[in-house]
């Protein structure tokens, strides 16, 4: 940038920021201030292009950017101050990161000068986040904050996604340059590889076209990539099974009959053992997660593995595979659908006949997804398939971690990519209501649901009043088990029933708390009113709504793969249960 | 085995401490590391000697290659190529026959004694291999400093790492 320019037009490093975030489209800022950003907030007073939305803690910023960013594809930004607002928001980023989420994460920086002399406030954000970042800069010059802006913005978003910090020191966002927003950039660095190589491509098609016992296995790859239009083309002209992981869910339409539900450690029986028979497994923007393996010794034993995906680092990473293609999924789709409709060749009809007919009797035999329906509390896995029903699969879903997280993934049918959306690789409780608001804010005509537990959502409560400032009209499904559910499950499985502090003592009211934020609360107890309450809930379209759901204590999800232990070792829900 | 990688990275200030964080936190151990700004002063050079299977290798050079500073990489140990160490080795040398044994084994060794009191300190150039061959006839001697370099390599002939 010119030194000579006219100081007429220079403007402050915080105005640059804005004027930055505004040639990216940037819609929605998720933040908090502090010391470090107080001249970046006196900036964002003085305009109206970026809507700021003030969050009341700074992991709460972070996860609602990643929500927005889940469910619209586009990075989500947040801005956080420095030190204590930096380390706030940390569980945030590195939650994105295990999910490989775009996000751009603004952290105040004490004045260059203090740097390094344990100024109040001061940590070393750029060394916190290093191995939770895709990537992170320290501004050091305000001619630089532009450009690296842009950098920040072109790494996230591109080959494999993922959150970057920007560090920026308190007296930059008070130094003068002039504004120029570069059109495009160029790094020697980092040029991410986006079409596979062909050679691979035709002996993956010669593969896929042998194979007997296929199976198609996809993850969050699929969704990044937006490619569910080239997969479902894929999938169907093979005829192929397909099975998705907790974060694939949505990119292939769950109610398709070549769709046989999600696989892993809480994967159907019949999913798991198709895998483990499998003679070739095509897995798609997938990274082959010990939930969704297993015992890797294991793992699809006669199997031969094709890996498509954009990040080299993730193939052959835990199970070698036999043919890997490195580039997006949507062009290695296309050029794999076109080879494979071009030549004669065919699928082994017979093959595939009959392997099907074998998945749909593991199916019939086992039922490994049956619960009780008799009974006289409430099943968590009921709400979530009348919460599917009633809104046919249609809505957008966000959720915590534990049992209610994989009931959802279980029994909700999700038929479109970028409407479930949760914390897979990193688990992180506190995620779910947040990350609605992410969503709600880009999709404010859309019904949102945040499906969670009495112990995950006080993670993250104090976002309510968030939700009361932005008018967002969440509906809040608290599955209350009173119990830290899926640790109870672990500690009666491996630890003789002893429940060692999983029990949620002294919960409050969630009701009541509701309406004091200024929301609606319901409580619901008995299994017949649970259609009626959904309803009721889902009919109000302008407030938040918080459904305490007392569910059966006891319940557990079913069937399971302990950890470590293979996919042909599932433990299935004792029979007693099922009367 | 041992494999000896090089690495062109962009030369700022985060990147040695992200080449080194990927090494703590994945668990991949380093035996040596060196660095240095190139005749491009925005670029460095790196030689990193590590050990592991083949296929730790392969996800280091992976993992490596991923990093935004990293430009390109080359593991010297899949061609011909050159190994070299700088040490310095200060040596107390009381004796004349002390300081006449010193300079016979700098000879055999073609290092150079670079500083002379009642102490010598002695330069070497060489393979990791002579360097240790050096320390090891020095076994009567009183060592009192060993200063080594890390491991710098180069591919011989064609085999380049360039921009
Ligand atoms: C931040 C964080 N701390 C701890 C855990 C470990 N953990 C996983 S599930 C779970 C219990 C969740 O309880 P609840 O939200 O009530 O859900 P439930 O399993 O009962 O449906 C815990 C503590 C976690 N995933 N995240
Ligand atoms: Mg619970």
């Amino acid at each position: 940038m010119n030194e000579d320019a006219n100081e007429a037009d220079q403007i402050t490093g915080a105005n640059i920021l804005i004027n930055s975030l505004v040639a990216e489209d940037v819609k929605f800022l998720f933040g908090y201030p502090g010391g470090a950003v107080l001249h970046i907030y006196d900036a964002l007073f003085q305009q109206n292009k970026v809507q700021h939305i003030l969050v009341r803690h700074e992991q709460g910023a972070t996860h609602a950017a990643d929500g927005y960013a889940r469910a619209t594809g586009k990075p989500g930004v947040a801005l956080v101050t420095s030190g204590p607002g930096a380390t706030n928001a940390i569980t945030g980023i590195a939650t994105a990161y295990m999910d490989s989420i775009p996000m751009i994460v603004i952290t105040g920086q004490v004045s260059s000068a203090l740097i390094g002399n344990d100024a109040f406030q001061e940590v070393d954000s750029i060394g916190i986040s290093r191995p939770c970042v895709k990537h992170n800069f320290l501004v050091k010059d305000v001619n630089e904050l532009a450009t690296t802006i842009k950098k920040a913005f072109y790494i996230a978003t591109t080959g494999r996604p993922g959150p970057v910090i920007i560090d920026i020191p308190k007296d930059i966002t008070a130094h003068k340059a002039v504004f120029e927003y570069p059109e495009t950039i160029q790094m020697r660095s980092y040029k991410p590889v986006l079409n596979g190589h062909m050679g691979q491509i035709r002996r993956a098609a010669e593969l896929i076209l042998s194979a007997k016992r296929p199976v198609i296995y996809t993850g969050g790859g699929v969704i990044m990539a937006n490619a569910s239009k080239e997969l479902i083309e894929f999938t169907r002209l093979l005829g192929f099974p397909i099975t998705q992981t907790l974060m694939g869910l949505g990119s292939y339409p769950a109610n398709d009959p070549l769709f046989i539900g999600m696989l892993g450690m809480h994967g159907a029986y019949e999913t798991n053992t198709a895998m483990h028979q499998a003679d070739v497994l095509i897995a798609i923007g997938a990274r082959f997660d010990d939930r969704v393996t297993g015992d890797l010794e294991q793992f699809c034993p006669n199997t031969k593995i094709i890996h498509i995906d954009i990040d080299p680092a993730s193939i052959s990473k835990t199970v070698t595979v036999d043919i890997p293609i490195v580039g997006t999924v949507d062009r290695v789709l296309t050029a794999l659908i076109n080879i494979i409709k071009e030549t004669d060749k065919k699928p082994d009809a017979n093959a595939l006949a009959a392997w099907w007919q074998q998945i749909k009797t593991w199916k019939q035999e086992k039922k490994s997804l049956a619960y009780n329906r008799n009974s006289d509390r409430i099943k968590p896995q009921f709400v979530i398939e009348k919460l599917s029903e009633l809104t046919k699969g249609e809505i957008f879903v966000t959720s915590d971690v534990g049992q209610h997280q994989m009931f959802v993934a279980q029994f909700y049918q999700f038929l479109q990519p970028r409407r479930w959306i949760n914390s897979g690789g990193l688990g992180t409780m506190g995620f779910g209501l947040p990350a609605a608001m992410g969503v709600q804010l880009a999709y404010p005509d859309d019904t949102v649901v945040c499906v969670t537990g009495e112990a995950s959502i006080q993670m993250c409560i104090q976002e309510l009043s968030t939700c009361k400032q932005f008018d967002l009209p969440i509906k809040i499904i608290n599955l209350n088990n009173g119990y830290m559910g899926m640790v109870r499950q672990w500690q009666e499985m491996f630890y003789e029933n002893r429940c060692s502090h999983s029990y949620v003592d002294s919960l409050p009211d969630f009701m009541r708390l509701a309406e004091s934020y200024g929301h609606v609360g319901m409580k619901v107890e008995k299994p017949s009113d649970v259609e009626a309450a959904l309803k009721e809930a889902l009919a109000i379209k302008d407030k938040l709504v918080f459904m305490d759901i007392i569910i059966d204590p006891t319940e557990n999800v079913y069937p399971m793969v302990a950890a470590g232990k293979s996919h042909n070792e599932m433990v299935l829900r004792p029979e007693g249960e099922l009367a | 085995m041992r494999h000896t990688i090089s690495l062109l990275l962009e030369n700022e200030s985060g990147a040695l401490s992200r080449v080194a964080g990927l090494f703590s936190a994945r668990g991949y151990n380093i035996e040596s590391l060196t660095v240095a700004a190139t005749e491009d002063p925005t670029v460095s050079r790196m030689t990193l000697v590590t050990r592991g299977s083949d296929h730790i290798i392969e996800q280091i050079t992976k993992q490596l290659n991923k990093l935004v500073d990293v430009i390109k990489l080359i593991d010297l140990t899949e061609g011909v190529h050159i190994e070299r160490e700088l040490m310095l080795v200060k040596i107390n040398v009381p004796t004349s026959n002390q300081r006449e044994e010193v300079k016979r084994l700098v000879d055999i060794f073609r290092g150079k004694i670079i500083d002379v009191n009642h102490n010598y300190t002695v330069e070497l150039t060489g393979t990791s291999k002579k360097l240790n061959a050096f320390i090891k006839a020095l076994e009567n001697m009183k060592i009192l400093e060993v200063v080594r370099s890390g491991i710098l390599g180069i591919g011989r002939g064609d085999i380049n790492l360039h921009l």
